[in-house]
């Protein structure tokens, strides 16, 4: 039953990822990887938000293996985020390449904590 | 203008059926199987992940050791992927967004990352925290760019 969870979470998680990235690039040409950026902020926010129910036991623990190891586990990726700053490493946009590390670790750790802020404003007694 | 001569971009390799029935596939077919294949592929990485997880689990409060193994070697395998498919061969067109989208994707997060150093500056654990933080960096960083240029120059060996 938990690995079905995970499965049904990241078999949602990962095409939405996916589809956000082909939306978000698609709507400009800026060299900055907008799309992998949008979908680990994102994530990040609601998985603070899902921790900080868990911790105010607001969120079972079905409901954290489907929407956080699961979704929001598929929905962000690392892999993506690296690859995408090598190539712009490689192709000469330095700037590029050290402001999507600092903005991506900046906004993805405000993001969680943000998330974990509205669960205590929502949760906590 | 002239129009463009396509015959240039034919395939010369001995796989032309496969690349034909690739391009067919192209043409009629639209998202739906991309898609596909990126929700199988994140599932499968998905259960990777989770499974190490429970093989190597982290105490709350502790360095997550486990998701920083997950990001450095997902990273490690894009680096090698990325340069296979688009130095080495060509593949099907699906296979891109299953491996790389897909299962490397669902494989590793960021979305644990940052949470998990938010929990640790919770706890009081700043300096662990910060030490998570970068160095996942370098290590990730580090593995998709020594994986990438020691797969190129394997490539290039082989062809020389």
């Amino acid at each position: 039953m938990n690995w079905l969870l995970v499965i049904v979470g990241a078999m949602a998680g990962a095409p939405l990822r996916y589809l956000a990235d082909r939306a978000v690039q698609t709507r400009h040409d800026a060299l900055f990887p907008w799309g992998t950026f949008t979908v680990n902020i994102a994530g990040s926010l609601i998985l603070g938000l899902l921790a900080g129910a868990v911790t105010y036991h607001a969120a079972p623990t079905g409901v954290q293996l489907l929407l956080g190891t699961g979704l929001c586990g598929a929905l962000t990726t690392y892999s993506t985020f690296s690859y995408e700053t090598l190539r712009l490493a490689e192709t000469g946009a330095r700037f590029f390449a050290a402001a999507n590390v600092i903005a991506s670790v900046v906004a993805g750790l405000g993001a969680a904590f943000t998330g974990t802020a509205i669960a205590e404003a929502l949760w906590a007694h | 203008m002239t129009a463009p001569d396509n015959r240039v971009h034919e395939p010369i390799d001995p796989d032309i059926d496969l690349r034909m029935r690739a391009r067919r596939h192209e043409l009629t077919r639209g998202q739906a199987p991309v898609v596909a294949v990126v929700a199988a592929g994140g599932a499968l990485g998905a259960v990777a992940r989770y499974g190490a997880g429970l093989i190597w689990p982290t105490a709350p409060g502790t360095f997550p050791w486990t998701t920083l193994g997950i990001n450095a070697l997902g990273c490690a395998i894009i680096g090698v992927f990325m340069v296979v498919i688009t130095d080495g061969w060509s593949v099907h067109r699906l296979v891109r967004p299953f491996v790389g989208t897909g299962v490397l994707g669902g494989f590793t997060t960021f979305s644990t990352y940052a949470v998990d150093i938010s929990h640790l500056i919770d706890a009081g654990r700043a300096r662990t925290a910060l030490g998570y933080l970068a160095l996942t960096l370098v290590v990730a960083l580090g593995a998709v760019w020594a994986a990438a240029a020691t797969t190129r120059r394997l490539i290039a060996r082989r062809r020389s």
